[in-house]
């Protein structure tokens, strides 16, 4: 890795959704409101999720963390607001395999022209990974009928 | 060693100081591309090679179990594992060497006082005094023995610079506290206590004092029975030494009271089916076949640290705390968490708008390697209402060019989230 490496995950992409994050406040009439814990870095996001005739009708989050995971969460509801839940579950899934995956695989073809493939690069930071994966596996779990808080550890 | 550290200036301490980085092997690496620039050792420090040698050769010439066989490596084996009781009895000035117990750490050193010497009798109601500044490893085990009996954890506030009065940890004590628990340095925010004035009060009132003194054994002189601790705990790795060994200092009056903790080998005189009687301290509490090449480690991290010399030491880390601090005080959006007027060579610190997490990333980019969370501290961490903070935290094999690189790698984070 060289010196300019940290570009590579602080991107402008990443950077700009940090700082003004998309669907950031709190929905209290949300149909799921559900905690994301990442005890190791302190990250915590809570993700509200309605549905309406089987598609996300409302998706917004709010918490603090690092840019990471703020990143992250509001290009999640930038991807998943008005989707299929069918749609949707297959998304997390596909943002769960490129941030779990090595270094060199590649990423899923529906994610390449999506904000969140900058994430990818967050692979080649094994501690960061959980930041970028907070808010996907908050809303996961939603999507799956839990309401138990999610942790990261 | 006095004389000398005092006499001579500043600029010629720093000087001597300089070479010592060379007998740190691991120091000399790249990290991404450049130098290693290691501001993590309150975490754990690095090792001289010195310590590496005696622990290779112990493993190559002399490992065998300890207090065991009749043959030659056993022998030899438990004359350098007992030879290095000694070397932490002179370094820490105990009155006597059965006075000193291996353990695996500052944690277990801790959880082995709190379960053979709180624990037996303690009641509902009764209070455990610590301050707000703990590492976990000073809180947790005394709220499981609270959970579990009913008493009560009494905890000191802190000032609003990170500093401890005496006498906030002395106003809570009461006809029910039973025990004292306090760190020597703060872990989190290099914050030294005011520890004689707590114990010689705490004594007036018959109350025995544990000193977690993790942070404070590889910064300065440590002397138990000038400070007149009753239980002092701390961490080889912290102090050049391996890792997985620690030390529970305790006086023997209180250790020979005290049961053992653990049984199995070596902690046992006899074992008969109809009863056991157990072996004399320090074996008592030192169940199973111990980490003998951590301990020989640790004995040739204290030779080492002894020929440097802990006042030079302390005297050193403390013109680079003053640099590390003036540095980051250039920047008008960083703030350092924790100003106590005494305080170790620590600077927790929170830069606006930029989560430390992000900040250990970066800086880690340009070699430099800081903590960022919240340093096993969490409720220090509640009271200044950040979620954590980057901490820098430095050894006598940092120098000034150091702090240079970490201010250089901040003002490239700076201006990334500017």
């Amino acid at each position: 890795m060289t010196a300019a490496a940290p570009d590579s995950l602080y991107r402008d992409q990443v950077l700009s959704h940090s700082r003004n994050p998309q669907g950031f406040g709190a929905n209290p009439a949300a149909d799921v409101v559900i905690d994301g814990n990442n005890p190791l870095c302190g990250d915590k996001l809570t993700v509200y999720l309605s549905t309406e005739n089987d598609r996300i009708s409302a998706l917004s989050f709010e918490g603090t963390g690092c840019a990471i995971s703020v990143a992250s969460a509001s290009m999640m509801v930038g991807m998943l607001t008005g989707q299929s839940l069918e749609n949707a579950t297959r998304t997390i899934e596909q943002v769960r395999v490129m941030l779990a995956t090595s270094n060199d695989a590649p990423v899923a073809s529906e994610l390449t022209q999506q904000p969140v493939a900058a994430l990818s690069a967050v692979r080649q930071y094994p501690s960061r990974v959980k930041c970028a994966a907070l808010a996907w596996q908050a809303a996961g779990s939603a999507l799956a009928g839990n309401q138990q808080p999610v942790t990261t550890e | 060693m006095n004389a000398r550290a005092k006499d001579i200036s500043d600029q010629a301490l720093e000087a001597q100081m300089r070479e010592l980085r060379n007998d740190f092997p691991i120091l000399s690496q790249q990290v991404n591309g450049k130098p290693l620039v290691f501001l993590d050792s309150a975490a754990s420090s690095q090792r001289p090679q010195s310590v590496i040698d005696a622990v290779v050769d112990y493993e190559t010439q002399a490992h065998a179990n300890v207090h065991r066989g009749v043959h030659t490596l056993s022998h030899r084996a438990t004359e350098r594992y007992e030879g290095a009781r000694e070397k932490v009895r002179a370094f820490i000035n105990a009155a006597n060497t059965e006075e000193i117990i291996f353990t695996r750490g500052t944690t277990e050193s801790i959880n082995l006082v709190a379960n053979s010497f709180v624990a037996p009798g303690l009641q509902s109601g009764d209070e455990i005094v610590i301050t707000h500044l703990e590492h976990h490893a000073n809180i947790v085990p005394w709220q499981m023995l609270c959970e579990r009996t009913g008493a009560q954890l009494r905890v000191a506030p802190v000032n609003a610079d990170g500093s401890v009065e005496a006498d906030a940890v002395i106003e809570l004590f009461t006809a029910r506290t039973v025990m004292v628990a306090v760190s020597a340095v703060s872990n989190a925010l290099g914050t030294i206590l005011p520890l004689e004035a707590i114990i010689s009060a705490a004594h007036e009132r018959d109350l025995p004092v544990l000193v977690d003194g993790a942070q404070a054994v590889p910064h300065s002189d440590v002397d138990v029975q000038a400070l007149d601790a009753d239980f002092f705990a701390f961490s080889a790795h912290k102090m050049v030494g391996p890792t997985g060994v620690g030390v529970l200092y305790g006086k023997r009056a209180l250790l020979e009271a005290m049961p053992p903790w653990q049984g199995g080998g070596d902690m046992i005189a006899e074992v008969r089916f109809d009863g056991t009687t157990y072996n004399e301290l320090p074996y008592k509490f030192e169940a199973g076949t111990p980490n003998i090449s951590g301990v020989v480690g640790l004995g040739a991290a204290i030779d080492y640290l002894s020929s440097i010399g802990m006042d030079r030491i302390a005297r050193y880390e403390g013109i680079l705390l003053d640099y590390l601090q003036a540095r980051l005080d250039e920047f008008d959006d960083i703030r350092i968490v924790g100003r106590a007027p005494h305080k170790a060579a620590v600077a927790s610190f929170v830069m606006d708008d930029v989560h430390p997490h992000d900040l250990g990333t970066i800086v880690d980019h340009y070699g430099v390697a800081v903590r960022t969370g919240h340093h096993c501290a969490m409720p220090i961490m509640q009271f200044f209402d950040v979620p954590g903070t980057a901490r820098a935290s430095l050894a006598f094999y940092n120098h000034r060019e150091d702090i240079d690189v970490l201010v250089e790698a901040l003002a490239i984070v700076r201006k990334m989230f500017k």
